[in-house]
């Protein structure tokens, strides 16, 4: 093991690595979740929505609404009010997504230039409609179960292993809708050729406001999941719609795999770069690397070329 | 070609008439109004007129901030020097950017310039023992001063602020009026047409590019030096949208546009802020007996509904609708 | 060495004569019942006190409670005859918690609204980013904000800070604390940038005056929303873990320290920036019980509760938990918007003592705060009696600790105003106006 006295870094005691190793992965999992709407929307509508982290904020907050008014109603256990928001959220959200695409994205025909303006508008409009109504706090939600995880280091939290498990079976059921199922087909054939969809009588634009709702309603999914471990606040979007966009141009257009893949290499080296390096310079350094990769593989890990 | 000299010519002359008719207020406001305006002339010239869009610009505002007031600062030069050492970190910036960025396109250029930005404004947060990092520092009034005149002095500072918007605004009417101009918006129109018909699109982006963070750096230097203040909020996201929206209200791809677009959304925020929340709560909270804090605040709330209307009814921002019914000339 | 003793016995000696002042402003100020002095008005136009306000952004749960705070002493104010007889008029405006903003306010204060003085927000970089323009407008700027920027003499003449200890203060007078009864090897965990340097540098200072040190530093970047890979990172042998945090990821922070540790942990101090506007009874957060925290005014109203606080938490509407009083989930920032209340009425003391008429007065104003050099415990400021730094603009207070027990916060123990104390950094009176 001489050899490891040449690298150019001090190995990092087995703790951090495993601290860095379990955080990169529960990051990993929240990116996945948050990009997962964003990935389809960006592979189908090819638009670019902005305002998807307003989406995730959305159901945080509504989750922070549902489980405190079921308490209330009910005195019920928090896995009875967190069952209910993980309903309600994604319906509600995917409802104001649905209306915003018919609304505003359809009649701007979709242009990639206006529907980026459009949507750091309802951007603004929704954030500032959250700090009206919910306030500028951030509240917590509480878990529907824990329980401590002890490693031979520190204690882990259960609950955050099963945010990795419950990211896990959501992508392998949207990738099962997508690949499998007739609305799958009706999807991939709209992605393909919009015009050809069409005039085989695939209603495009039924099609374009469920694939945008069903893109915000996933990450409300995804929100109430992490809301435990994180909390609900009305600037938290900002950080996934970012991170998620990463993620989704990493792993290439419209791959689920690629944003799979993509979301692991983003966590991973964040959560292993932190343990060797100062934190700070490790995100420099993360950063730096996501761009590196985009700038000489700019389809992204996964996609073809694009045209 | 005449045309537009008369009306550039005429913004400027106004520009120079408003100094001594203004109220205080917005005289003071119109100063800032030009520093930032000059930032968004620069942003014009790259999303603008060759059709590439940066969320990472506000890097390129922070190389000219931080390389003027650091060397202020730190090596205690005066603000001369140290305001073009700023623009030239711009420059360097944007040529290092500009190589690698525009390998992408598309939303791939949008990402890449968003995290070098990123990196950027950790990397001040970082140097935190020099940069004072979030909590930034101030330039000291007395060596705010060029050649003998005190840049803090309401009308020296207007004047100072003016005299930067106006080079950048001639520059890049220039620009857009020469062959080099023309080549760009040819690149944003359809960019394999100029690559067959022999030019080279990348060196045009990235002249494009250059000029763009020169001007952007330019006016982060003159916000230190005027305003006598560095922090690293300038190098935040948020700073790089910002051009973004004032470049869309005002019309993309119009010389006037970004100036015009300042002003519009400074005093829609102001007005916003200061008055029409507010009374809107007040109405709710008189009519209706509900407290309403979180709407007095919720002022941005009119600004996303003014981006939204704009981009359903007006896509091509202000001076855009001129152009396409009024003036077909407008530069 | 010498001079060093020198200056601290000279400090000693002025905080001794400002100690007996206290007592005897405190009985004097009893005989001056304020509406002795309403009935010689002369003009009735309102003084207009511009109210910068963190409403959006990173700060807005604080600037909510101090919009409040602020409300609820201007209507004091008013009820009790205002200033020099003239009514109160708070103008707020929002700053975004954004510098350029601030900056901008500052302009219209000064010449839209033409405010006699400029007041109010807590964020460094927005009060940094102003203060120039204040001292360009010659308006004078009176901060709430904690930061060291004042007393380190980065701002000027127009921009004081009466209400509220800085962060200089708060943090080495804890260090005696910590060091007899927690621990002496101390690890600490602390936000990258400035406002977290400031703690990593003051108490580094001030623990290795007291015989401890510093085993270990952790820096969390700007926006981090977990913290837990950060843990690990903490020493074996640390017998103190210091942790202050700030932003809507406060909660996780804590509750990630909890899963970390489980029962074995090390004693912990926090700054209650790490839970301001958090109930400490959230879930996940049992393991802080025993732990202690830095209270700049103790949050819970405990037995010994002092009828100025009792007055003060009605009029603002908090309830003995430091909850709003219409609703018990909405918790103040209580450990730092009594600066709000305070420095309302030290700018309506200044006022009257400069006899204020308008805005050419506004140089007669700082003259006379920066003659001040003691607020005695009262209505007006209920946190503590405090001594005033005219040279430095800056104000010293007595600071709290607090236990948690039960889920609560008790204080136990209450530093004197003296380990607040440090050496001046700047003389702003000897600067022009």
């Amino acid at each position: 093991m001489d050899f490891l006295s040449y690298l150019p870094f001090d190995l990092p005691h087995p703790a951090l690595l495993l601290a860095g190793v379990l955080e990169g992965t529960v990051l990993a999992a929240v990116l996945a979740l948050t990009a997962l709407g964003l990935s389809i929307v960006f592979g189908i509508m090819r638009v670019v929505n902005v305002a998807h982290g307003e989406f995730y904020m959305l159901g945080a907050v509504l989750a922070w609404f549902v489980t405190t008014w079921v308490a209330a109603v009910t005195g019920g256990p928090p896995w009875l009010g967190f069952a209910v928001a993980l309903v309600i959220a994604p319906l509600v959200v995917g409802a104001i997504a649905a209306a915003t695409d018919w609304l505003v994205l359809k009649r701007l025909n979709y242009d990639p230039e206006a529907t980026i303006v459009a949507t750091i508008g309802i951007l603004y409009i929704i954030q500032q409609l959250a700090l009206t109504f919910y306030g500028p706090y951030a509240r917590p939600v509480e878990a529907p179960f824990d329980f401590r995880v002890a490693t031979p280091y520190f204690g882990y939290s259960g609950y955050k292993l099963v945010v990795v498990g419950a990211a896990i079976a959501l992508m392998l059921v949207v990738w099962l809708v997508l690949t499998r199922t007739r609305i799958g087909l009706v999807m991939r054939a709209t992605q393909y050729d919009r015009e050809t969809a069409q005039a085989f009588g695939i209603p495009v634009d039924k099609v374009y406001a469920g694939v945008f709702a069903l893109g915000a309603g996933l990450a409300a999914i995804g929100a109430v999941l992490i809301v435990p471990i994180r909390q609900a606040d009305y600037l938290m979007g900002g950080d996934p719609l970012l991170l998620s966009f990463i993620v989704v141009i990493l792993g290439g257009l419209g791959s689920l795999r690629g944003t799979l893949v993509a979301a692991l290499f983003i966590g991973l080296a964040d959560g292993l770069i932190s343990t060797i390096y100062d934190a700070t310079l490790a995100k420099i350094l993360a950063t730096l690397l996501v761009a590196m990769v985009l700038v000489f593989r700019p389809q992204g890990l996964f996609g073809a070329r694009a045209a | 070609m005449i045309k537009s000299i008369l009306l550039h010519g005429a913004v400027i002359a106004l520009l120079i008439v408003l100094e001594p008719v203004l109220s205080e207020y917005h005289h003071g406001n119109l100063a800032r109004i030009l520093v930032l305006a000059t930032y968004a002339v620069g942003y014009n010239i790259l999303f603008g007129y060759t059709g590439l869009l940066s969320l990472g610009h506000a890097m390129f505002f922070a190389a000219g901030m931080y390389g003027c007031a650091l060397m202020v600062r730190l090596a205690e030069w005066s603000v001369g020097p140290a305001f073009l050492f700023g623009v030239v970190c711009a420059l360097v910036a944007g040529l290092v950017v500009g190589m690698l960025a525009l390998r992408t396109i598309g939303v791939g250029f949008m990402i890449v310039t968003l995290m070098f930005a990123e990196a950027a404004h950790l990397t001040i947060a970082y140097y935190n023992e020099y940069t004072r990092g979030d909590e930034g520092f101030t330039i000291p009034q007395a060596v705010r001063t060029v050649a003998g005149l005190d840049l803090s002095d309401t009308t020296t500072r207007y004047f100072a602020a003016l005299v930067l918007f106006s080079v950048c605004l001639i520059g890049s009417a220039a620009l857009v009026q020469s062959r080099a101009g023309r080549v760009l918006v040819a690149i944003r129109e359809n960019e394999d047409r100029v690559r067959m018909l022999g030019f080279n699109p990348f060196r045009y982006k990235l002249l494009a590019l250059v000029l763009s963070a020169v001007m952007a750096g330019a006016a982060g230097a003159a916000y230190a030096v005027l305003f006598g203040y560095a922090g690293s909020t300038f190098a935040s996201v948020q700073y790089s949208i910002f051009p973004l929206l004032w470049v869309l209200l005002g019309g993309p791809g119009t010389t006037l546009g970004p100036l015009l677009g300042t002003v519009l959304m400074f005093y829609l925020v102001d007005y916003a802020s200061g008055t029409v929340m507010p009374g809107l709560a007040a109405f709710v909270e008189g009519s209706f007996g509900i407290e309403a804090p979180g709407l007095a605040s919720a002022y941005l709330l009119l600004v996303g509904i003014a981006l939204v209307l704009l981009v359903l009814f007006a896509p091509r921002g202000v001076l855009g609708v001129v152009r396409a019914r009024v003036m077909p000339w407008l530069p | 060495m010498a001079a060093d003793e020198i200056t601290r016995g000279t400090n000693r000696r002025t905080l001794l004569k400002g100690a007996a002042a206290i007592g005897a402003v405190a009985a004097g100020s009893q005989l001056l019942p304020g509406a002795a002095r309403f009935a010689q008005a002369q003009s009735s136009a309102p003084i207009k006190v511009g109210f910068q306000v963190h409403r959006t952004g990173i700060g807005a749960a604080y600037g909510r409670w101090y919009d409040r705070t602020t409300k609820a002493a201007a209507k004091l104010i008013n009820e009790n005859g205002g200033i020099n007889g003239r009514p109160v008029e708070i103008i707020a405006e929002d700053d975004g918690t954004d510098p350029k903003r601030g900056a901008e306010v500052i302009e219209k204060f000064a010449n839209k609204h033409e405010c006699d003085v400029a007041f109010g927000t807590l964020f460094s970089h927005v009060v940094i980013g102003s203060a120039p323009r204040a001292g360009e407008l010659k308006l004078p700027y009176f901060v709430v904000s904690e930061g060291h920027h004042v007393a380190s003499g980065m701002l000027n003449r127009y921009t004081l800070q009466p209400g509220i200890t800085d962060v200089k203060s708060q943090v080495q007078s804890m260090a005696p604390w910590v060091a007899d009864n927690l621990g002496k090897k101390v690890t600490m965990i602390y936000p990258d940038f400035a406002f977290g340097h400031d703690h990593r540098d003051y108490f580094s200072e001030a623990i290795e005056r007291q015989g401890g040190n510093v085993i270990a530093k952790i820096a969390v970047p700007p926006r981090e929303t977990s913290f837990f890979k950060y843990l690990p990172k903490i020493p074996k042998d640390t017998e103190v873990l210091y942790h202050v945090m700030v932003g809507p990821g406060v909660l996780t922070f804590v509750k990630e320290m909890g899963e970390y540790f489980g029962d074995d942990r090390p004693e912990i101090f926090g700054f209650i920036d790490s839970l301001e506007a958090v109930d400490i009874a959230s879930p996940g957060l049992e393991f802080l019980e025993g732990s202690h925290f830095w209270e700049g005014y103790p949050r819970y109203a405990g037995p010994n509760q002092s009828e100025h606080d009792k007055f003060y938490r009605a009029a603002v509407g908090v309830d003995d938990n430091g909850a709003s009083l219409s609703d018990p989930k909405d918790i103040s920032t209580y450990a730092h918007m009594f600066g709000c209340w305070e420095t309302l009425h030290i700018l309506k003391a200044g006022m009257e003592a400069a006899d204020y008429k308008g805005p050419k007065d506004r140089q007669a104003l700082i003259e006379a705060v920066e003659n001040m050099d003691v607020f005695p415990e009262s209505q007006a400021h209920p946190q503590g009696s405090k001594l005033f730094n005219g040279r430095t603009h800056q104000a010293f207070a007595h600071q709290h600790i607090s236990k948690v027990e039960g889920g609560k916060l008790v204080p136990v123990h209450k530093t004197s105003i003296f380990d607040t104390y440090y050496e001046d950094e700047v003389d702003y009176t000897k600067m022009s106006f």
